[in-house]
């Protein structure tokens, strides 16, 4: 494990940019936001940013491939960059989760090149959640924001800051700023640790528990009466699904201006009325069948196709940003039946 | 604090379900941290008990769901309105937007509607928050409990609301306000001044941070299109994403165009924005054109009000007049 003061932070930042690129939550008036780091951009202390660092991997809008067509020839343009090197500092241990939720459905079989070249040069630097608030709940999927995953996980104390390399990626980059950090024992580690899992006992949410979801209960949820009630304020809006850090589902499509053809992908939400239109129409006709996909997906679906791993990871950001605070605890609390 | 209590209304819905006035109540209902408040229909006293909530963080406006409610009962649906939602509910009616004879309006009064931003803007780890009246007290989870002025937590159209006066209803809770003559016109009346340039790089500044997701539009009373030009795959500009980093102004200009003359300046699509833009000031600056131009116009003052852009009068603004003020903008 290494330490760098805390007055020092700008250098450790100047180091890794000197590197490769290295971005980090700052604060704007309009809350935290990742952004790359250049000499006098400072860390934002708030818990979390407003939109998740899945960006990084998985942008909102990304340019797939391009076609050219002169009579009945189509050329086919690759214009793929391959991604230089980067950092992304204090990422949460709800988002670092995240990352493993998406890996899950990109880089299994057929690899997703597009979202893997961009994995592949990244380093994700972690950072524990010191003051962790009343919407949070990663706990409930066995997620420990006192410890999080990550490259190199990062500790932040008064006076220091802990980073401790948990991968080859992370050792490696953390052997390359032993200039500037200096060797430490783990205590002050430790009695962090202690204190963010006090805290998060205390937090109203540390009670909540994922038991009554999982594998094998599509048949007990998918009819049930509650989604009825649960989804009927739902504005059909896709700022949940937009601000989640797992959501993953994306559209394609082909802006032809005549001369050439851009095929892109974009977000996609599944609370949408053109989601995954098919010829024969929109599977899912009402308001009452999206909102449920959205959250049978999160606790059911997905955990059951990929042994058991939940694609919620507790962040809160749904809870915070839905126009009528509709969210994935209400839905766990009454369906689970402790409403 | 509000002027009325949780109990009165709760009374109010109580009754009016057990005599058969209406067959559901649509109001609030509470949510896990005391501000979280989601919109929701009651059906029995005895949920409305349980789950009803009334109090500074039910600021979502009804009105617009009346649209799907009404359609879901041959009786009455009983609505609570503060009085900046009777404007929208006015409105709706305006464009036939519902049957007003399935409604049972009751008009309650607002002393404002506290942010939720504005509140964690000043407190890390909410407990609880306490209305004093003039003051605020957010029990934090790590600070202590921080008391500041019940003001510094309002949004800028509770700040600038535009009227404590209900509009419509055909019961009224508690005491009738007045119509106000706010400062909401300050923040358009800066922009208007700055440079074309200034006031380009405010908006890009803005308005790139959209994400699209549509809250705004989909909240706003004003928006109620079967389908949306923008989500219809046959329309030639449906959009999913944005196309380059200020694509962002045409979907939100078009719409502001598209509400023009019908938009009450409720505060809506600011209040729901994930990313905090100022979404209000773009059709503020409608109305307050309007109001220059045309003389003063409040969108659902009145049901069948004919709005300026489809009237005609003889003393109308001449097209060159609004060319002349483009002009000097430039």
């Amino acid at each position: 494990m290494r330490k760098i003061a805390i007055t020092k932070l700008n250098d450790l930042f100047a180091a890794i940019a000197a590197q490769q690129s290295l971005y980090l939550p700052v604060d704007t008036a309009a809350g935290a936001k990742f952004e790359q780091w250049s000499d006098g951009v400072q860390l934002s202390d708030a818990l979390n940013t407003v939109r998740s660092p899945k960006d990084f991997f998985f942008p909102q809008s990304e340019d797939l491939m391009k076609f050219k067509t002169e009579g009945k020839k189509i050329e086919i343009i690759d214009i793929r960059d391959e991604h230089e090197d980067f950092v992304i500092f204090g990422v949460r241990a709800c988002d670092v989760r995240a990352f493993a939720v998406l890996d899950n459905v990109f880089l299994s079989d057929p690899v997703d090149t597009y979202y893997k070249n961009r994995r592949d040069h990244g380093v994700i630097m972690s950072m524990a959640c010191n003051k962790p608030v009343e919407t949070c709940f990663c706990g409930t999927f066995d997620i420990d924001a006192a410890d999080p995953e990550g490259d190199i996980v990062c500790h932040k104390t008064d006076d220091a800051l802990y980073l401790d390399a948990k991968t080859d990626k992370g050792a490696a980059l953390l052997e390359s700023l032993s200039a500037i950090t200096e060797d430490c024992d783990n205590s002050a580690v430790e009695a962090q640790k202690s204190l963010i899992k006090e805290r998060l006992s205390k937090l109203p949410l540390a009670t909540l528990t994922k038991d009554a979801f999982g594998e094998d209960k599509t048949q007990k949820y998918f009819d049930a009466p509650e989604w009825k009630e649960l989804s009927e304020a739902c504005l059909g809006c896709g700022t949940c699904t937009f601000v989640c850090p797992t959501c993953q589902c994306y559209d394609i499509r082909d802006l032809d201006n005549g001369r050439e053809v851009l095929r892109y992908r974009c977000w996609d939400s599944c609370m949408y009325s053109e989601f995954t239109k098919m010829s024969a129409g929109q599977p899912r006709l009402t308001q009452v069948e999206r909102f449920r996909q959205r959250f049978m997906h999160k606790l059911v679906y997905y955990p059951e196709r990929y042994g058991g791993l939940f694609s919620c990871v507790g962040c809160g950001r749904c809870l915070a940003k839905c126009p009528i605070r509709m969210n994935i605890v209400k839905v766990m609390k009454k369906l689970g039946g402790n409403d | 604090m509000q002027a009325i209590t949780r109990e009165v209304l709760t009374a109010k819905a109580a009754a009016l379900l057990s005599d058969g006035t209406v067959d559901r109540v649509l109001g609030w209902k509470k949510g896990e941290f005391g501000y979280d408040v989601t919109p929701g229909v009651f059906i029995d006293a005895q949920q409305i008990e349980k789950d009803f909530e009334w109090g500074d963080f039910c600021a979502p406006n009804l009105s617009k769901y009346l649209l799907a409610e009404t359609k879901k009962t041959g009786a009455k649906v009983l609505v609570f309105l503060k009085p900046c939602d009777t404007y929208s509910f006015n409105q709706l009616l305006t464009e036939h937007r519902f049957d007003r004879e399935k409604v049972y309006v009751v008009g309650i009064p607002c002393e404002g509607m506290l942010s939720e931003n504005l509140i964690k803007a000043k407190a890390e780890g909410i407990a609880s928050v306490t209305d004093n009246g003039d003051t605020v007290t957010i029990a934090t989870l790590y600070d202590g409990d921080i008391t500041v002025p019940r003001n510094e937590l309002l949004p800028d159209r509770c700040i600038n609301c535009k009227s404590k006066k209900h509009v419509a209803y055909d019961e009224l809770l508690g005491d009738e306000g007045e119509v106000i003559d706010s400062a909401r016109f300050d923040e358009v009346e800066r922009i208007e001044k700055m440079t074309p340039d200034e006031r380009f790089e405010f908006w890009q500044g803005e308005l790139s941070r959209c994400i699209r997701c549509n809250a705004c539009r989909d909240v706003c009373p004003a928006c109620t299109c079967e389908k949306c030009v923008f989500d219809n795959p046959k329309s030639g500009i449906e959009s999913k994403a944005p196309s380059d980093s200020f694509e962002e102004k045409m979907f939100h200009i078009i719409r502001a165009f598209h509400v023009a003359g019908r938009c009450t300046d409720c505060g809506e699509c600011s209040r729901v924005c994930p990313q905090n833009i100022p979404l209000h000031l773009l059709n503020r600056k409608f109305i307050k054109d309007f109001d220059d131009l045309y003389g003063e116009y409040q969108a659902g003052e009145e049901v069948g009000s004919r709005a300026p852009l489809v009237n005609f009068d003889f003393d109308d603004a001449e097209p060159a007049e609004a060319m002349e003020r483009g002009e000097g903008d430039a």
